[in-house]
């Protein structure tokens, strides 16, 4: 088996092990125990009004729950104030162990490894589709609906389709600035916003084997934006060192078997792998960075749960240093945590941030999905470190997201146009 | 299940922004999530479309966020079904958890044409073409999700098994 057959059978519910089954493949459909359920303000609110119609007398356990209001919050208004009103008020009702308030809070993704929360081998679902982000880990974690968290709160299972898998090989050496980001656009741009459809997507190879965790956790994050159940990678050294200290829990290394199927293997030599930007309105119309020189841009966002992590803010910080936002341009940094935010202000980021001239932010999803804290108006252009570019995905329905790593971001924000980050260091 | 209807047709990659874009998700509301279906890619279409109608799309249809908001607003709007190519994987789950009736066929894709009056066999999985006078097949639905669409929807099937659960408990 693959690491995500392993899992998945590690998982099956009591009454499928039960029987005596301990292996799963692609293809089949299991009923699974998962480790860990969340949900946020846009999702959470459905999942309460479905989990009360079950007539579940309590959910399966408080403490693996996670509530996190990001989307809208801290609250843009009247509606969403309500919305995030349901998740604390259901929270209280329910005692539930990992609610997270405005002022505790960070997006969602960014939030739950960094707090140890989510730890190798889990099996997790989430009402929210980056919720692939953890399999950077080694975990075994999926985006589903409202009303499969509602399900899974009531009775700690979920339904699976085991997923067939592809193996990405990355070798070779990656170029000047070149992270996680523009190895997982590039993936995207080779195999299309359905190229791994219904599937997992596996990293492996020497690349990814030194790639540091915050580059891992871009890469799985984008998985779902190739269409993928699911990205993960086999935990090693640098899995071990970031889980050390901060897991919550006990915590698993599974492998894939030398004969493990593979619907599917890709190569990259990374050496070829340039700085990518995704153009308009899909992540897969990928371009070379230095090829977009004359798009004129009006807004720059450094953040989300794709990159808004502490190295994230120190790649755009290093970029923009000393040098000032160009003034046709508007450029908001938004660290995904807490922790980062405070970190970023320790380290003297955030005053690198503001004597350019940039917007330094309380952590929140906003821009990223046009909610609020910089949505374009009709006609505009941003450049941001997320990871969507759909139509209307920021803001007007004629505005226009190219999606790029931190440090074309900033250096783009510097000259008022797509730009690298050698031409201004 | 016998499902008829005027088609409306879309083309690949139909993402869950162009369903229902995020600007909207401060609501849960089915009814006003129905008010803006599609909006970015037309207009009028919440306008237009009209109680029974069934969606003809290309490949990936519902790719992106996993907001089930995208298949209520959908139902809302009072569309009977979606017909794909294929189906982005969180919308196909949630389609059959709120018991949207959703089928793939990738020969009915690309032969139905915008306004085509449809017939969908739901059970038998075959797809009549009224105007045209043709016949498609859909993939079949595997026999779990049939189970889910026939108890209607995963919130009911939860339901009956932890009336089960609790009858076994009360029994041992
Ligand atoms: S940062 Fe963007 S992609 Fe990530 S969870 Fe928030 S809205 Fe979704």
């Amino acid at each position: 088996m693959n690491i995500t057959e392993k899992i998945l059978a590690a998982h099956l519910s009591d009454r499928q092990a039960g029987s005596g089954k301990k292996e799963v493949s692609a293809g089949e459909l299991i009923n699974a125990r998962v480790d860990l359920v969340l949900a946020n303000d846009i999702t959470a609110p459905i999942s309460i009004t479905e989990f009360k119609k079950t007539g579940a007398k309590d959910v399966f356990d408080k403490n693996r729950i996670a509530f996190i209001p990001d989307h809208f919050a801290p609250q843009k208004d009247i509606k969403a104030a309500e919305q995030c009103k349901m998740l604390r008020e259901f929270s209280r009702e329910y005692g539930l162990g990992l609610y997270f308030e405005v002022g505790r809070m960070g997006v969602e993704h960014a939030l739950l490894p960094e707090e140890g929360i989510v730890v190798p081998g889990d099996l997790v679902v989430g009402a929210d589709s980056h919720t692939c982000t953890y399999g950077a880990l080694g975990a075994f974690s999926t985006g589903v609906g409202s009303t499969d968290v509602a399900a899974a709160m009531a009775t700690g299972e979920c339904w699976f389709k085991v997923p067939e898998s592809m193996k990405f090989i990355y070798y070779g050496k990656l170029n000047k600035w070149v992270s996680g980001k523009d190895l997982i656009l590039h993936t995207i741009g080779d195999i299309g916003v359905d190229g791994a459809l219904y599937r997992a997507m596996e990293f492996e190879g020497e690349v990814i084997r030194s790639l540091p965790m915050h580059s891992r956790l871009t890469m799985c994050n984008m998985a779902i934006e190739a269409g993928g159940k699911n990205g993960i990678i086999v935990p090693d050294e640098i899995t071990e060192q970031y889980a050390k200290g901060r897991a919550r829990r006990e915590y698993t290394f599974y492998t894939s078997d030398e004969d493990a199927k593979y619907a599917e293997v890709k190569e990259y030599d990374c050496s070829s792998i340039p700085l990518t930007v995704s153009c308009p309105h899909l992540p897969s119309n990928t371009k070379p960075a230095a090829e977009l020189s004359n798009v004129a841009i009006d807004q720059v966002v450094v953040g989300s749960c794709t990159n808004g992590r502490i190295e994230d803010m120190r790649e755009a910080a290093e970029v923009i240093k000393g040098r000032k936002v160009n003034p046709n341009v508007r450029m908001i940094v938004i660290p995904a945590t807490q922790k980062v935010y405070l970190q970023a202000v320790t380290e003297g980021l955030a005053e690198i941030f503001v004597n350019a001239e940039a917007v330094f932010s309380t952590p929140t999803c906003g821009p990223c999905l046009g909610g609020h804290m910089g949505v374009l108006a009709k006609g505009e252009r941003a450049i941001a470190t997320t990871n969507r570019n759909f139509v209307g995905r920021m803001g007007h329905p004629e505005s226009e997201v190219y999606l790029s790593n931190p440090a074309v971001a900033a250096a783009s924000a510097i000259k008022g146009r797509i730009a690298t980050p050698e031409e201004v260091i | 299940m016998i499902l008829k209807g005027k088609v409306w047709q879309f083309g690949d990659n139909v993402d869950t922004d162009a369903i229902i874009p995020a600007r909207y998700l401060n609501t849960s509301d089915p009814k006003e999530l129905a008010r803006h279906i599609m909006e970015d890619a037309d207009k009028e279409f919440p306008d237009k479309v009209s109680s029974g109608d069934i969606i003809v799309a290309g490949n990936n249809f519902g790719c992106g966020s996993s907001r089930e908001h995208a298949p209520i607003a959908i139902k809302a709007a009072g569309l009977q079904a979606v017909i794909a190519k294929s189906f982005a994987r969180i919308f196909y789950r949630n389609s059959f958890n709120i018991g949207l009736p959703i089928f793939e066929s990738e020969e009915a894709a690309e032969k139905i044409s915008a306004g085509d009056e449809i017939e969908i066999d739901a059970d038998r999985g075959v797809i009549k073409n009224i105007t045209k006078g043709e016949e498609y097949t859909a993939k079949p639905i595997p026999p779990f999700m049939q189970e889910l669409i026939s108890v209607g929807g995963l919130i009911e099937w939860t339901k009956a098994k932890i009336k089960k659960q609790e009858i076994e408990r009360l029994r041992s």
